[in-house]
């Protein structure tokens, strides 16, 4: 079945409503973007959706008890609470330097969680 | 007391604050001086660990710590020297900062001084919303610090007051914390946030929002334990047989921001009533000569992005020499125009206008007129009181001369 669908772009601050046309594996552009990351947000958004998933995991004998942290890279939307759990279970010892590797292929994902943030050592 | 001499000194180490000190260093400033009464750098935008930062500037989203770290690295290799902890009392008229720390009371002479003291959030008695008084009510950004930085859950059953950007990303950041999150509510007809929050802080995880919708009451004896909401009509008003009570042990207000100008008022800056900020010209300089503002503290942005942008401009402006001024041209908002940033201009150029719209609108023109002639039209697709409109307008000297003031509105 081909469905039409308005998309609110979440690519940057303007937030461009796109017209889509999609079966689920096909796409077609209609209308209402500003930008070409606006295509390929909508193109994901419509076949693949996905997020970068921020949060945060605990730290021993930092100067803060919290580390941020992020996806490398967007998971698939669907893969978010799972990748949650993962996380809630993470303790990381300071210090942690931003940039690090806080868990490789997280959830099966093919992504990387990485630190945010530096916290040095209490 | 403890003597300094500067160049540059900038007062609150947020973005703002970083962007313009290391603006300042780059336009020629040698000794530039950044105070912040908190232990770390960056102001709000450690706890800020959600993406979407930098977009706009660099191409790439950062969080809010990793956009941080950019400017701090930068600053600390420009040179630019940290005063953390520190508390700034009082500025004076003669470019004097008296400030106080664990070393004791410090007075800084200084060629030029640029506010970036941010905003407060919005609290409870600034809506004035009747009830109890019970524990459990924080604000969006209080609740944010709690978890992002001090892992502390605020609570379980969760209400946002409010749709600001913060309580929209609170909102999906309490439901992946596991906490019930039962409703954002909105007394316009529209969120007061940006749109891509609405898409993946709310629509995302179903979260549902209440608009035309607000708080009526507020019940609990210890801790928060129920409030009531209500539809509104157009004036706002509560519209009897609408009331729906709501359990729940958390209400987060995300009501809005109020510039921080405490050190401003204390000398007499001329402060626009309805930005909150102080009044600018062009080179972002207040109504006293030698001191600028820029950030949060001169008018609310929506993203850090367009923020910096300022904050360039008034960290390279507080290092160039102070210009004569010649007159000043007054910029009037008209028309469904909120306010608009700088509110004077005291030459002629090409000059960089903020403003917002008072309600949402498609397709109409943003005009400006000189003493009745059009001096400028631009068409925009859509307004949002929510989105800052930018302008570049080429003042020419003749337009400069002729006129008093400049009068800019949105129209069909």
């Amino acid at each position: 079945m081909i469905n039409k669908k308005e998309i609110t772009c979440i690519v940057c601050p303007i937030g461009c409503k796109i017209l889509i046309k999609t079966n689920g594996k096909k796409f077609e552009l209609l209308k209402g973007n500003k930008c070409k990351q606006g295509v390929e947000y909508a193109h994901s958004e419509a076949l693949d959706p996905r997020r970068v998933l921020t949060s945060s995991v605990l730290v021993e004998g930092g100067i803060w008890p919290l580390v941020s942290v992020k996806t490398k890279k967007p998971i698939p939307k669907e893969k978010v609470f799972d990748v949650l759990k993962q996380i809630q279970r993470i303790k990381v010892n300071a210090p942690v330097k931003i940039g690090q590797v806080i868990a490789k292929n997280i959830s099966n994902t093919n992504i990387d969680l990485i630190a945010t943030k530096t916290i040095d050592k209490f | 007391m403890i003597a300094h001499n500067v160049d540059v000194s900038v007062i609150g180490a947020g973005p703002a604050g970083l962007a313009a000190a290391v603006s300042a260093r780059k336009n020629g400033a040698k000794k530039v001086l950044l105070l912040d009464r908190n232990s770390w750098l960056g102001g709000i935008l450690p706890q800020c660990i959600h993406d979407g930062f930098g977009i706009e500037e660099t191409g790439t989203s950062m969080t809010g710590p990793e956009y941080a770290n950019m400017y701090i690295k930068e600053a600390e290799k420009l040179g630019v020297v940290f005063m953390q902890e520190t508390m700034v009392l009082s500025l004076n008229k003669n470019l004097e900062i008296t400030a106080i720390n664990k070393k004791g009371l410090h007075k800084i002479k200084t060629k030029s001084i640029i506010l970036a003291m941010g905003c407060r959030e919005k609290t409870r008695w600034n809506v004035l919303t009747p009830g109890d008084r019970p524990s459990g009510i924080y604000t969006a950004g209080v609740a944010q610090a709690f978890i992002n930085l001090y892992n502390i859950i605020p609570g379980k059953n969760v209400v946002i007051l409010g749709s600001g950007d913060v309580g929209l990303i609170m909102a999906r950041r309490l439901k992946f914390e596991d906490a019930n999150v039962l409703g954002v509510v909105e007394i316009l007809p529209f969120a007061s946030g940006l749109p891509r929050n609405v898409v993946q802080c709310l629509d995302d995880y179903d979260i549902p929002l209440f608009l035309n919708h607000t708080v009526t009451y507020v019940e609990g004896r210890d801790r928060l334990e129920s409030i009531t909401i209500a539809q509104v009509d157009k004036k706002m008003n509560p519209i009897p047989g609408t009331k729906r009570k709501i359990k729940c042990d958390t209400l987060l207000l995300s009501l809005g921001l109020i510039p921080e100008n405490e050190l401003s008022k204390q000398i007499g800056i001329k402060i626009d009533p309805i930005t909150g900020g102080p009044i600018i010209d062009q080179f972002f300089q207040t109504s006293i000569p030698g001191i600028f503002a820029c950030g949060n503290c001169l008018q609310v942005y929506d993203t850090v992005d367009v923020l910096v942008k300022g904050a360039n401009l008034a960290g390279k402006n507080a290092s160039l020499k102070p210009l004569k001024k010649e007159k000043e041209l007054v910029i009037k908002p008209g028309k469904n125009i909120r306010y608009i940033v700088p509110q004077n201009v005291n030459q002629s150029g090409l000059i960089h206008f903020t403003m917002r719209a008072i309600k949402p609108n498609q397709s109409v023109n943003l005009r400006v007129n000189a003493d009745g002639k059009e001096i400028l039209k631009k068409k925009q697709r859509w307004v949002n009181p929510s989105n800052m409109i930018e302008v570049d307008l080429e003042i020419t000297d003749k337009i400069f001369k002729s006129n008093s003031y400049l009068e800019v509105f949105l129209d069909k």
